[in-house]
Parts: structure tokens; sequence; C-alpha cells
């Protein structure tokens, strides 16, 4: 029964793809819309079903299916894995898929190839959940890099445009280079326990003492590169913002929601790893922030609505490394959720109004839409407050869990933690004003088609929206449900702040910190209606914030430029030296013939020169030898 | 005796081919190497119900040399791979005109006997006899139906021949002297010579110039682009599918065991070179201008891999190498045809002068997509599990190795999908791009059929081949 259930959870999503692919274009675009959200649906229901039974039980689920890679100290079952964790995952990834789904219908329902985003959307959840099921690591391995395909494939979803396609294809490099990491962490764990199974694995780290701690530590660095390059953290975070070239609702589900959270998924799930390594956590706490703030700054002073939001995902994945550095999985884990609730509504909301405006994404040309547009205004007015932790919505209470953490592992990581908080509040607030507040500066014939979306696009809006303004429920201090229903994942009992004095003071310096950064914004944008100036008039430190710290340029510079022309310096030099010192072999072998050709010229009395020299060598060599 | 059918089969079918007239001769090869393939399928089944396979007569006396084949798991694996490639490679030349058919096709399926008897042979000069009669139809091949200016080509092909020829050589020597040692070539005997490590030194390196030509492991590859470009494309699939693991084979079959203290004692050499060649054939691959030498250059990084594999003299390094070696074998005649496919419309293999591709012939994007995908080695694709197995065994030989080698992740992604993107994507050509036809989409469809599938359920290939290559490192680590 769990078996046949937990198939037609992960294979629902595939049947739709398939589906797409192949009918699609013959079913039309309204019937592939709904087959595809059907098919999410389907398994939302299924995840449901599964984590009543699980939550009642307190048992995981295991199943294994069939061998799949044999190497030589140990074999990988293609196995699933239902536990708590991987539950939660599967009812917000098919949750909120089966909304954006929906909200796909609408949106892109002009476009000629609707099946095929489709076709691509349902493959994503298909290996989505592959990843989060998968009872080893090179099961998770396998959604891992599918995700990261579904991902290329809907970035340069619009494939005439190059520029699309450059930025699919920086994406699944970067990628790799994280997959590498994990990889290498695979083998290591591989090869030290003879498993990479996850139930096992836990066992074996608990118990063995026998594996020299540093292959660990290196096992856990090797898996936090990984992590790294799925959830965009420093270094590899330069890819995130770029993938914005996809259409909007990807961005919401791959790039906002789902995907990008893996790595918090992938260092929960090895959390016994992970604890076992102080070093490593460091590391990740300090990545995280750094991450949280660099992204914060830059989101500071962007015009395209999209890329605002981009670098406020970077910025917010950070903030939950930064909890999971501190070994807090638990509070990353609700971070993670909320986020997935108003981060989802905050990018689908921008693609209502991306839509209304015929493809602007520049808020210097937006501005006065809350009137037009009331349902999207009031939903991402609930989602920005939530994400700039205003109480009592859901990112209030998640946000400020991970900065309580933060305070009693290092005061520094707090007053960052609180820094990017407090950005994040301004560029939000930046954001809902330049859009919806003052009057529209957009042309003439935009103004004229100014509309309130269609219900498909503000129903899914509308149900976030609640999600993001009372998603906090789940984990409220003093009945942390999450804390308890994740509790049999951790070998170390998560410590609940106990609410003092402290604890209310930065409850307090939080909220403020949000209303400040509101307060601000509202200052420059709302109250004096200050505009972002035009690209050729930012200067200072505006324009490196602008330009991203120039990162791009900096990789160009240092990976791309010298690995182009080092390839230019093997195909035009190494290969014609080599290939000349093969012919050269060749023409010295004939020169050597043809001189050889002189001694054989018919000419007997040389050829008698040659004998008798030969007999007086041999015979003197005999006598000598003697 | 079963075994010897086989090679008999493909030999008739080449001579049945030549006397079919040109009209014919596409559907004669096809039967008939279809005929080899169903018959290999049934070998496989005696192999797996326990029939010893194995064939021995005496042939000739004075020197002692014995018609000896050996069918265990390995061979049989290569033999699959040879005999299922064959129609395949046969199959794609349908969409093309040759001239003079009749040979050409009539060589494929002599070569395939040649390759066949490669990897039967267990006698080492009936071995080297079958190893240079590879090479006699594949130089013609390249010669007679290759494309580009013929001299220059003369002198690619030429080079080629001589290359290679000359590589042998060298192992006839060791031949020779092996069997000055042991007064036999036959296989068995020569596992049981006991060399000391300086004859074991230069036995190996006698063996390694042939086989790093063959291969080709880098600095040897020299003639390897050139030819790809320059060969019809059936010649370049024969070469790259299944000529090239002739060499990564033999490296298992002879050079390992003959002389595993060579092998342990430079092991680091072996697998520094081989990895190198990974890096480098990566880098090189992405700046080519031409789709065939492009994937020429991939295929130099992925021997690369798969001779490293080999070289760890572990269980995991040679089942990878084994694994990937098949996988390639599919992989690349695929993208090989889909070069040719484009080739048959815009009469190019210039990536500049593609483009644009996609909007036209979403069914055939689709394919190169997947075939890249294996080529990259997504999970869930054969090719993922060998070199996930391969990179797996460099782990175990030393850290620094799993991670140059697994550089092949990053760069082959890298000029993989810049190679697609230019190819396949953009604004719409203007030049308008035929869908495929139903030849060529079936035998699209089968190689990435074959791909999937062993990538989702790989035990039946490891299964068969985990016996033999537990018995060679038995050899190896006597």
């Amino acid at each position: 029964m769990d078996t046949t259930l937990a198939l037609v959870l992960v294979l629902a999503p595939f049947a739709g793809f398939l589906i797409n692919v192949f009918f699609g274009k013959t079913l039309g675009k309204s019937v592939s819309g709904t087959i595809g959200t059907l098919s999410v649906a389907v398994s939302f229901v299924v995840s449901l079903m599964l984590f009543m039974q699980v939550n009642a039980t307190k048992t995981p689920i295991q199943i294994a299916l069939f061998d799949w890679i044999q190497v030589g100290n140990f074999k990988v079952d293609f196995g699933f894995l239902l536990d708590q964790l991987s539950l939660l995952w599967l009812l917000f990834v098919t949750g909120i898929g089966s909304l954006i789904h929906l909200y796909s219908i609408s949106y892109m329902h002009d476009d000629e190839k609707m099946h095929t985003f489709f076709a691509y959307l349902n493959l994503f959840v298909f290996f989505m959940i592959t990843l989060v099921v998968g009872s080893n690591l090179l099961i998770m391995f396998i959604g891992w890099e599918g995700v990261g395909l579904c991902s290329y494939l809907l970035i340069g979803f619009w494939y005439k445009n190059q520029e699309y396609n450059d930025a699919a294809k920086k994406a699944f490099i970067m990628n790799r280079i994280g997959d590498l990491g994990l990889l290498i962490g695979i083998f290591i764990l591989g090869a030290a326990f003879s498993t990479v199974d996850f139930a096992t694995l836990k066992t074996a780290l608990e118990t063995s003492n026998s594996v020299n701690p540093n292959w660990i530590v290196l096992a856990a660095l090797a898996l936090f590169i990984g992590a790294c390059g799925k959830s965009a953290q420093i270094p590899l975070y330069t890819w995130l913002p770029d993938a914005m070239a996809g259409p909007t609702p990807v961005s919401a589900l791959i790039h906002a929601a789902t995907m990008v959270t893996a790595g918090i998924f992938m260092v929960t799930r090895m959390n016994f790893l992970f604890s076992l390594t102080p070093e490593v956590q460091t590391i990740i706490a300090v990545i995280g922030a750094a991450t949280a703030l660099v992204a914060a700054t830059i989101a500071l002073v962007q015009n395209d609505i999209k890329k605002v939001l981009a670098y406020s995902t970077v910025s917010q994945l950070g903030l939950m490394f930064l909890a999971l550095g501190c070994g807090a999985y638990q509070v990353a884990v609700f971070h993670v959720i909320t986020h997935a609730f108003f981060k989802a509504c905050l990018f689908l909301g921008s693609g209502s109004v991306i839509h209304a405006l015929h493809g602007e994404q520049d808020m210097r040309r937006m501005g006065g839409l809350k009137k037009v547009m009331p349902i999207t205004y009031i939903t991402m007015l609930i989602s920005s407050l939530a994400i700039s932790g205003i109480f009592p919505l859901a990112g209030f209470w998640s946000k400020d869990e991970i900065l309580m953490t933060a305070f009693h592992h290092n005061i520094a990581l707090w007053v960052i933690g609180s820094i990017a908080s407090i950005m994040t509040a301004f560029y939000m607030f930046r954001l809902m004003f330049l859009t919806f507040w003052k009057d529209f500066r957009g042309t003439e014939e935009q103004k004229h088609h100014l509309h309130e979306s269609p219900k498909l696009i503000t129903i899914p809006l509308i149900i976030l929206a609640i999600l993001a303004a009372i998603g906090g429920a789940i984990n409220l201090p003093g009945n942390a449900w999450l804390n308890h229903y994740l509790a049999p994942l951790f070998s170390v009992a998560h410590q609940e702040h106990v609410l003092g004095t402290t604890e209310y003071m930065l409850m307090g310096i939080a909220l403020a910190g949000g209303i400040i950064g509101i307060a601000i914004a509202y200052m420059k944008y709302a109250k004096q209606g200050q505009l972002p100036e035009e690209d050729a008039q930012i200067t200072g430190f505006s324009k490196v914030l602008y330009d991203k710290y120039y990162v791009d340029e900096v990789y160009e510079f240092l990976f791309v430029k010298p690995i182009n022309a080092l390839s230019r310096f093997f195909r035009d030099y190494i290969e014609t030296a080599v290939s000349g010192f093969v012919f050269g072999l060749g023409k010295a072998t004939m020169v050597l013939g043809a001189q050889g050709r002189k001694v054989q010229n018919g000419n007997i009395g040389l050829y008698l020169f040659f004998f008798v020299l030969g007999v007086i060598a041999i015979i003197s060599y005999l006598f000598l030898a003697q | 005796m079963d075994v010897i059918y086989l090679l008999v089969l493909l030999l008739v079918g080449a001579l049945a081919t030549y006397l079919s007239g040109d009209k014919l001769a596409s559907k004669v090869a096809l039967l008939f190497s279809l005929g080899a393939f169903g018959y290999s399928l049934y070998l496989l089944n005696l192999l797996e119900a326990g029939v010893n396979l194995d064939y021995t007569a005496a042939w000739i006396t004075k020197p002692n040399i014995a018609f000896a084949l050996k069918t265990d798991g390995l061979a049989m694996a290569m033999l699959l791979l040879t005999t299922a490639l064959t129609p395949m490679i046969v199959f794609s030349g349908f969409g093309n005109d040759y001239k003079n058919a009749r040979s050409i096709y009539a060589l494929i399926l002599f070569m395939s006997f040649a390759m066949a008897g490669t990897f039967l042979a267990a006698d080492g000069l009936l071995y080297y006899i079958f190893w240079e009669l590879a090479l006699i139809p594949i130089y013609f091949i390249a010669l007679l139906w290759g494309n580009g200016d013929a001299e220059e080509r003369k002198k690619a092909v030429l080079k080629f021949f001589i290359y290679t020829l000359g590589g042998s050589l060298f192992m006839l020597t060791g031949f020779v002297y092996l069997y000055l040692q042991a007064g036999s070539f036959l296989l068995t005997d020569l596992y049981q010579l006991r060399l000391s490590c300086a004859q074991q030194f230069w036995i190996f390196m006698a063996f390694f110039l042939a086989y790093a030509i063959k291969i080709p492991i880098i600095p040897f590859h020299t003639w390897q682009a050139k030819v790809y470009q320059k060969a019809p494309t059936v010649g370049t699939m024969l070469l790259s599918g299944i000529m090239l693991k002739m060499g990564l084979y033999s490296v298992l079959r002879w050079q390992l065991p003959i002389a595993p203290l060579a092998a342990k004692g430079h092991q680091y050499v072996l697998i520094g070179l081989s990895v190198a060649g990974v890096i480098y054939g990566s880098i090189v691959a992405l700046r080519q201008k031409d789709l065939k030498k492009l994937l020429a250059y991939s295929s130099l990084a992925h021997v690369g891999l798969i001779a490293a594999g080999a070289y760890t003299l572990t269980l995991d390094g040679l089942r990878g190498a084994v694994l990937q070696m098949i996988a390639h074998g599919f992989t690349v005649v695929g993208l090989f045809f889909v070069a040719e496919i484009i080739f048959r419309r815009y009469e190019t293999r210039l990536i500049a002068e593609m483009g644009g591709i996609r909007q036209q012939t979403p069914k055939f994007t689709s394919m190169f997509l997947l075939l890249v995908l294996a080529s990259v080695a997504l999970p869930s694709t054969f090719n993922f599990v060998g070199e996930f197995t391969v990179l797996y065994s460099l782990f175990q030989v030393n850290l620094g190795f799993a991670i140059l080698g697994g550089l092949t992740i990053i760069l082959g992604a890298y000029y993989m999908l810049k190679m697609f993107q230019h190819a396949m994507l953009g604004e719409v050509n203007a030049k308008p791009f035929a869908d495929v036809t139903f030849n060529e989409g079936l035998l699209l469809v089968l190689i990435v059929a074959v791909l999937f599938f062993f990538g989702l359920y790989s035990k039946p290939i490891t299964d068969l081949i985990s016996p033999s290559i537990e018995n060679i490192l038995i050899h190896i680590n006597r």
C-alpha cells in the first residue's frame, strides 16, 4: 500500500510530463495546463495522506525498489524514505507547486509553447519529489541534478534570446561546480562507511569512531559546497539573479520556493554529519551571514522588480544557512516554509504586475498600480510585511527565531543578520512604493490596458498571502508544533528559547528594525516621491551596488576568460606542436631512409668494404671476448 | 564452437553485401548485422546458462599459434556492444547515397568482424592479426568516402594508419618476446608467466604504445580529431563507438594481467596522464568550430577517464571503465549521427553556420538534448553509472585524482551546452530544416532508450561483467 502510494506520489507529475510532451499540442492549451496542474495536485493529496499517517504513527516509511548502482564496498538501492522531513518538504513543494501550476494556466496562456512549459514544470516537480524522498544520497543526487536540468530548461524557455540561454547555461554550470563537491562528499562517506543510505549513515556516524575525523570534516565541507551551488550562496550565487530570465512562475516555484531550498534540505537531512563538525558549521554560519548581507545590499538599488526579489531570495537563503550553521535545523526549516509562502506570493504578484504591463519589469516605469490592481497590491503588501518581519505575520516568527539563535551563538552574526533584516524591510517597501504608489509612469498605451489579473492568477495570490500571514502558527514560541514534529530527526535535542527579558528585547529590536526599514522607504519614495536615477546617472557606491560589486566581471576575468584563452592556446599551438612532432618523427625516418638508400647503390666495392669491416669486427670481438 | 559462427556470419555478411550490388547492399548489410546481433543475444543466453563458450583449436604448430577464442562476460559485453552498434551504424547510412555502396557496407561488416575477433581472441598472435585487420577497412572507408579536400584527407588518414600501425609493431615485438618466454601465445599461458619487474616494464611499455595511440591517451592523440572530421560519419562511428574500445579492452585483457607490476609501479603516472587527457580534451573542445572535431575532443576527454579507471587496478575502476565504454559507445554514435543529420540538411559542420534549429524541429532537438545530457552524465543516464563508478575508484586511489577527473562534469557541461546553444537555439534560422525522417528518428530513439534504460537499471550488465573482472583482478594481484 505504502509502495503504491509512494509510486503515485513520484510518478504522477512524471505522467503529466509525458502526456504534455507527447499529446500537449493536440490537447490544446487549457487541457494541457489542467493536466499539468492536476498531476501535481494528485501528488499533493498523496503527500497529505502519507503525512497524516506518519504524523500519527511516528514511524518513517522506507521503500526499496531495486538495486541501482553497485560499487566495490556498497550498493545503492533505488529507494524512498518518507519521514517527517521529506513529508514536510513534499507538502509545500506539491502544495505551492499546485498553486503555481494553476497560476501558470492563465499566465502562460498566450505563449505558443504552453504545453512545453507545463511539461518542464511537471518534470521539475517529479525531480524535486525524487530529491526529497530519496532514501540515500545518490537517489537524492538524481533529483538534485534533475531539478538543475529543469531549471536550465525553464530559464532558457524563451530560447530565441541567446542572453536567456547564456543565463540558463550559467546556472547549470555553476550548479555543477557545487555538484562536484557533493559527489566528492558522497565518495568520502561511501568509502568510509560503506553506505550512502541516510538511515545507515546516521547509525554508522554515531557509533563508529574508527574513521579519521579529518575525512568527516572534509565530507561535510564537500557537501556544503554542493549546497552552496544549489542554494546560491557565496561564492556560487551569481547564477540565481540571472535565472530571472525564465518566466515568472518559474522564478516563484524553482528559484524562490523549492529548488533553491534543496541545499538547506540536504544539510538538514545530513544534520548528524554536520553536528559532528563544528568547524564546518562555523563556515556555514559565516557564509550564510555574509551572503545575507551582501545580497541585501545589492537589492537596495536594483530597479528590475524581479532582480530585487532574486537578491532578496539569495539574502533570505543566507539567513537560513546562518541558522543551519548555528545547528538550529528546525529554525532553518521553519524559515524555508514561511519564506516559500511569502516569496512565492511576491514573485507571483510581480508576475501579475509584469503581465498587466505587457512585460515591463523596470520599477521606474511603474507606479500607481494599487488602484487598478487591488488584489495584487494587498497580497503583495501582506507578503512584504511578512518578509520584513512585522508582527504577527509568518516572517516575524521565523526570522525572529533565526536572529535569536544567532544572538545566542555569536553576537556578530546577530548584528549582521539584523542589518540584513532592516535592509530587507527597506528594499521591499521601496519595491512596493515604487510599484503601487504615486502616479503611473509608463506609456499611455500601457496605461490604457492596465487591469487586475484574472482569477486564476489572483486566487493563488490570495491563498499564499493568507499563508504568509498565518503560517507562523506552526511554530509559535511556547507552542512549537514544528519543533516537536521534527524532533525525531535530530540527535541533539533542540533548545527552545525560554521567553525571558532578553528574548522579548530581541523581538522588539527585530520588529523595530523592520519598522525603521519601512519608514525610511516611506520617507524616500512615498512621502518625498523620489525616483531611482536612470542607469547613466548612477554614481559612487550606488553604482558598485547597482553593478553587483562587479562579481560577474571578476569571475569572467578570473575563470571564463583564462580558460577560453587556454583553450585557444591548446588548439592553435599545442595541438600543432604535438602533431608536428609526430610528423617530425615520420620525416626523420624518411631522411634516415634516404641516407640509407644511398648506401644501397650497387657499388660492389663499397659492399665489399663493409663486408670486410664486418668480418674484422666479428673476429676481433671473438678474440677479445676470450 | 558456437562463437565461431558469429565471426563466420559477419564475414559471410561482408561478402554477401559486396556481391549483392549497390542497390541492395545497405539492406543486406543491415540484415546480416542484425542477424549477428540476434546471434550474440543467443550466445549471451548460453553464457548465462553456464555453457562454456571458450574455443581452442590448433592452427599453426611452428611457431605455436592457436585459434583460441575466449568468451567470458567481459568479452561478451564487448561483443554485444559491437554487434549492437554495427546495425545501428549501417542503418545510419540509409539516409546517404554512397557511391560504390556495396563496398562501403561490406567494409563496415568486415570491420565489425575484425573487431569482434579482437575482443574474442585468446591467443596473442591471433589477437594481433584481428587487431591489425580492423585497420584496413577503416583506412579505406575514411580515405575513399571521406569528406573535405582529398589531399588533406589522404594526409590525415595515412598519418593515422602509419601511426597506429607503428604503435602496434611495438606490441608485436612484445608478443614475440612473451612467446620466447612462454613457448606459446595463449592468453592462459601468458597469464601464468612470472616475469621480473624489468621484463614487465618493457612489455608494458610495448603494449602501452599500441594502446595509447588507439585509445588515444595524450599526447598520442593527434591523429584523432582530423580523422574523425574527415572520415564519413559511419567511419567516425566505427572508430569512436567501437574501435577505440579495442585499446581500452586490451588494457584490461592483455596489458594489466600480463604486466601488473609495471602498472602498479607507475600507477600515478598512468592515471595522471589519463586524467590530464580528460582536462586537456575538455578544454580544447571548448573552442572548436567544427561539430565533429568538438565531439572528437569530447571523446578524448571521456576515454581519458575510462583509461584512468582501468589504471586504478581496483574492481570499481575496471568495472566502471567497462560500463563507461559501453555508455560512451552508444552516446558517441548518437552524437555523430546528430552531426550527420544536421549535415544532410545544412551541408555544414561548422557550429557558427547552424543555430535557430530548435523551433523548426522540436523532436530532433529533444533527442539531441537527451544525448547531450547523457554525454554530460546526468544521473539516470547510463553514462552517470559509469562515470560515478570510475570517479569513485579514482577517489580510492587519491582524492586529487577524483577532483581533477571530476572536473569533467563541469567542463563537459560547459562545452556541450555551449555547443548545443549555438547549434540549436537562438533566433529561428532562415534556412529551413526538414524534420527528421522516420529512419533517423528511430535510430535516435533506440540509442536514447538504451542509455536511459541502463541508466536506471544497469544490474544486468554489472552482473555480466563482474565475474570476469574479478578474475582479471586475481591475475593482477597474484
